[in-house]
């Protein structure tokens, strides 16, 4: 897929200021391409109108795998296939298996969730991110505009925008991919 | 729009500015490393070299190097083994429980609390291990694998074989939480970096962007994870202390022991963390991030689960003469008058005494004090595993079979190769990886640092 190339930068110092800026530039019509910062800024996804992210779901539904493979293995294991008396207890001592399904359920909850959250986000040791200002790993915040998208504004027209909200600097980035 | 009370004392001292954090955080990755590094290092790799002796030799002639006899089949081994994991808890929690507390002031300790964690576990994991006496086909007692030893499977019913999945799953979930709050910082590292280290660290960073939908979904996970992780804290030195608890030995057989196990992990662990960030901060000219007012609190933690630990020794006492078990009841005055009354007394002063003396400001806002304590407190919990397991197995139901334990040179060498093991391991973390949390600790700065209250 071809992607976009052009951009216009607005970077900000402060965060309560990048997030009035956010609200100001989408209630002006212009439609933000993304917002990098060194740090998560809490309550800039609602400024920015993202859905509020499904992992907790995919958590639960691995977790509820967990459970229920930690349940079959014991009980397939200690009841059907090898049955043993082992302290004269029940073959299927049901008490007993909950620490290895716990910890099972616990296991596959997080592996499941840290795999689905590395292959949403795009994170593997190989990849190769669009870095649109080094800065945005030390101490600035960018809002990023795409030209191509906002092509109905001129470029003038969004830098103008941008530094009335309160950007230190605009500056213009293009990749050459 | 955050509110912060101007009667609590900012969390980073000095005025540092967000490019201040990233300068005073990655300047220790870039820098070359100092000399005291270099001495730290190689006295940590020697020591590992020595105890390698040790181990080698453990592994070659078969556990019969320890000092173990036919009363006494648990002791040094398996009193190190629940001495490192105690130390293991302090990191998780900081994590994950103050996470979910909101306590902000875990924000610059935290990743070298996890750090520590890791590296206890990995040392921990050893001494079962190796207790095996053939580790290279002990996955098949360890693990429910297809074997051809007939369709024997894992007990299940056993609390040894649940304490390999609770410890195996403490390990690789605090390894994957450490590790995602590494990914921003390694990126941090990596857009200073040319060369060579810019690779290697954007390896690292898995290409981290700082997009804000990604943050959006790092916050989601880490919330999630220390969600997990706290259960997940707690069962470890639960199931742990049922290796005892779910015997029948005079000692070990009593109900009180996961409370107060966990108590005694985290006791441990906050004594650890003390000592090796009192160095830390020192040697790496952290003290605006590492400040006195979290030494404080930590202390205070220090305080409230000594005393439960105190309290539990007592409840333990009083319930062996309460339950009019003969066995029981000797089984505690033998601790406390027997062969072995040093290692008793010494668990007392150390754990139930010692920190008690935070109670005076002045002592737990004094450095030195704090250092000297948090060794004491370590030392006191590894006499405490060895009490419990020791003297309660050297005079068992049968007067005959009653024996002493002495720790041969290849006990102390093992030990010893744990202590080299966990001290490179940090000595390369401090070195190579950033030892505070940039991206947290920016997070906080706005509403607490120094400069935010003027």
């Amino acid at each position: 897929m071809e992607r976009d190339t052009h951009f216009v930068l607005g970077v900000y110092e402060d965060e309560d200021v990048l997030m009035n800026a956010v609200k100001e530039v989408r209630s002006s019509g212009v439609k933000i391409h993304e917002v990098y910062s060194p740090y998560p800024v809490h309550g800039l996804e609602h400024a920015l109108g993202y859905k509020r992210s499904r992992l907790p779901i995919a958590a639960f539904l691995f977790g509820m795998l967990g459970t229920s493979l930690a349940l079959t293995m014991q009980f397939y294991m200690m009841k059907f296939d090898w049955p043993m008396i082992i302290g004269g207890k029940d073959f299927a001592a049901f008490p007993d298996f909950i620490p290895v399904s716990f910890e099972m359920t616990v296991l596959l909850a997080a592996f499941g969730m840290v795999g689905v959250f590395m292959v949403s986000s795009n994170l593997k040791p190989w990849a190769q991110p669009r870095i649109f200002d080094v800065r945005i790993t030390d101490d600035k915040h960018v809002m990023a505009i795409d030209l191509a998208v906002n092509s109905g504004m001129g470029e003038e027209k969004i830098k103008e925008i941008l530094a009335s909200s309160g950007a230190t600097e605009v500056n213009n980035k293009s990749f050459d991919e | 729009m955050q509110v912060t009370s101007s009667v609590r004392q900012p969390l980073v001292t000095g005025g540092k500015t967000y490019h201040d954090v990233t300068h005073d955080v990655s300047r220790q990755v870039e820098g070359k490393p100092s000399l005291a590094w270099f001495l730290a290092f190689l006295t940590a790799a020697g020591v590992l070299a020595l105890g390698a002796i040790a181990l080698v030799a453990t592994l070659w002639e078969g556990i019969g190097m320890w000092g173990l006899n036919k009363t006494i089949g648990w002791a040094w081994d398996i009193t190190n083994f629940v001495w490192w994991v105690g130390i293991g808890h302090a990191g998780t929690l900081i994590s994950a429980v103050l996470l979910l507390f909101r306590q902000k002031w875990r924000t610059s300790i935290n990743r070298a609390a996890e750090a520590m964690t890791i590296f206890a576990v990995i040392c921990a994991a050893m001494f079962p291990v190796i207790h095996m006496g053939r580790p290279w086909i002990g996955a098949y007692w360890a693990l429910p694998l297809p074997n051809t030893f007939g369709s024997l499977w894992v007990n299940f019913n056993s609390p040894l074989l649940w304490d390999v999945f609770a410890i195996s799953t403490y390990f690789s979930v605090s390894l994957v939480f450490w590790y995602i709050g590494l990914i921003p910082d390694f990126a941090t590292i990596r857009d200073r970096a040319t060369g060579l280290r810019k690779t290697i660290y954007g390896a690292l960073s898995f290409g981290w962007d700082g997009a804000a939908k990604t943050w959006m979904r790092y916050e989601s996970v880490s919330l999630i994870l220390a969600g997990l992780a706290t259960p997940l804290v707690l069962s470890v030195h639960t199931i742990v202390s049922f290796d005892f608890a779910t015997s029948v030995i005079p000692g070990w057989h009593t109900t009180i022991f996961p409370p107060y196990f966990v108590a005694g992990a985290i006791f441990s662990g906050f004594a650890m963390v003390l000592t090796l960030m009192i160095i830390t901060r020192k040697v790496f000219k952290l003290e605006d991030y590492i400040t006195m007012g979290h030494i404080e609190l930590m202390n205070i933690v220090i305080i409230i689960t000594g005393s439960i630990v105190g309290i539990a020794y007592i409840t333990e006492f009083f319930i062996a003469w309460y339950s009019g078990v003969e066995a029981e009841q000797y089984a505690f005055i033998n601790r406390a008058t027997g062969p072995y009354w040093w290692a008793y007394w010494s668990m007392m002063t150390c754990n139930v005494i010692s920190p008690q003396l935070f109670w005076i400001k002045k002592i737990r806002t004094s450095i030195v004090a704090t250092f000297i304590l948090s060794l004491v407190v370590n030392i006191g919990m590894w006499f405490e595993r060895f009490v419990i397991i020791v003297t309660s197995l050297h005079r068992d139901f049968l007067p005959s079979s009653w024996a002493m334990f002495y720790p041969t040179w290849a006990d102390v060498g093992v030990y010893l190769f744990t202590f080299g093991l966990f001290f490179t391991l940090f000595f390369l973390f401090a070195k190579f990886f950033p030892v505070i949390n940039m991206a947290e600790v920016k997070s906080v700065l706005k509403s607490s640092s120094e400069k935010a209250a003027n």
